[in-house]
């Protein structure tokens, strides 16, 4: 075969179509014509026991032993899901308090440092006042390492670590500045 | 008798030989470059959304954590998109009567979901997992570029099969530490202040499989 037919032949190479690309099947968040919804992504029907709903009560049930590994996995998960509002130290300064959030009460308070464990796993899991629950976002073994990093916020008594500089943008001093350029 | 062909009848012939070598060649690279154009693998698109949710805002000014929102991303192959009731967490008490937030207050009493449209897109004979990659010192930034400076969001990488195995190859200077995974900014400064080499230990990467075509292909 000559070179120039080679060479033809390859132009066909930049027309191929992409069938697999687009398969007739549905991957989470793909939209569907099966549900009148349009979503491929199914609510649970309503009364559904999950698998592992027997361990999440088990989970529940006891404290954890408490450990650095606990305690550090406990301050990963405040600062995602608690410090925008309850801020850094516990105190309730959060960024989104800043911006006009009702005021949580500090858990340096008296009342909060007298409260049982199960006083915080129960708002985490429900919600309480205009805050909303977090039972969907943070696992039953998390809201145990979230309370035990309540207690050691309320042992250092607003003397928290520098929060870690990917849950403080901008705000923190960090050894990675925010941009080469200043953001718009 | 007349001759049949003129002189020029040479250059003539010479001309269209090179015109068969060169046309395809050139119809070869324009079809190479246009595979790689952002038109057509969508890198820099901004895509159209129900809200005009800012990133830029959210992540970076308020420096609320990526897993706030894509709560699975550490566990599941998808980072998960929000349901509406993790925007009323704080939008049922700030900026409530926004005339940009409507279809945020509509979702939640009506209970249709929001209609979020993807804007990084793969085929689906790719099986990217996002866990994985968050997990073994891959940051969100590296394939979503710079988040916290994006007011809209855009498709930062070209997505390619190319562009996925200058990483596969050999991800090592592309590690980050745990703590900065999420971070939201991407600067040229950032990776080469970080040493990598403990980092390949400590998340015991081993490069040689991760060309393997089953890596992404099942």
């Amino acid at each position: 075969m000559s070179v120039g037919r080679a060479l033809v032949l390859l132009l066909a190479l930049a027309a191929c179509r992409d069938d697999m690309g687009e398969q007739n099947k549905d991957v989470a968040y793909d939209p569907s014509g099966v549900w009148s919804d349009g979503a491929s992504t199914r609510p649970r029907v309503a009364g559904t026991v999950t698998r592992d709903a027997p361990l999440r009560v088990i989970a529940l049930a006891e404290p954890p032993e408490v450990t650095p590994a606990l305690l550090a996995r406990g301050r990963e998960r405040f600062e995602i899901f608690c410090a925008p509002c309850h801020g850094f130290d516990g105190t309730g300064d959060g960024r989104v308090v800043q911006r006009g959030f009702p005021r949580p009460p500090s858990y340096l308070s008296e009342r909060l440092r007298a409260a049982p464990a199960a006083h915080f796993l129960s708002i985490i899991a429900d919600g309480f006042g205009v805050m909303y629950p977090y039972g969907d976002r943070v696992e039953p073994a998390d809201r145990w390492a979230i309370v035990a990093y309540i207690r050691a916020l309320q042992l250092a008594g607003g003397d928290a670590p520098q929060p870690d500089p990917a849950r403080a943008a901008v705000p923190v001093e960090t050894p990675f500045p925010p941009a080469d350029e200043a953001p718009e | 008798m007349a001759q049949d062909f003129e002189p020029r009848a040479n250059t003539v012939a010479r001309l269209i030989l090179a015109g068969l070598v060169l046309m395809p060649l050139t119809f070869v690279g324009l079809g190479y470059a246009l595979e790689r154009s952002d038109y057509v693998t969508g890198q820099n698109e901004t895509v159209e959304q129900p809200i005009p949710f800012s990133h830029a805002h959210h992540s970076g000014e308020i420096g609320i954590d990526c897993r706030y929102c894509h709560t699975s991303v550490e566990v599941s192959a998808k980072a998960g998109l929000p349901p509406t009731t993790t925007c009323m967490s704080c939008h049922s008490q700030l900026w409530t009567e926004a005339e940009m937030l409507a279809p945020v207050r509509e979702s939640l009493s009506t209970g249709v979901r929001l209609k979020w449209e993807p804007v990084n897109e793969l085929p689906d004979y790719v099986y990217f997992n996002h866990s994985v990659h968050v997990t073994n010192g891959i940051a969100c930034t590296e394939c979503h570029g710079s988040v916290g400076e994006m007011r809209l969001m855009r498709q930062a990488a070209p997505l390619t099969m190319d562009w996925c195995l200058d990483c596969h190859r050999d991800p090592v200077p592309y590690l980050q530490p745990p703590e900065m995974i999420t971070y939201p900014y991407r600067t040229t400064s950032q990776m080469s202040e970080i040493d990598q080499a403990p980092l390949a230990e400590f998340y015991d990467i081993h490069p040689g499989g991760l060309t393997d075509c089953s890596t992404c292909h099942r």
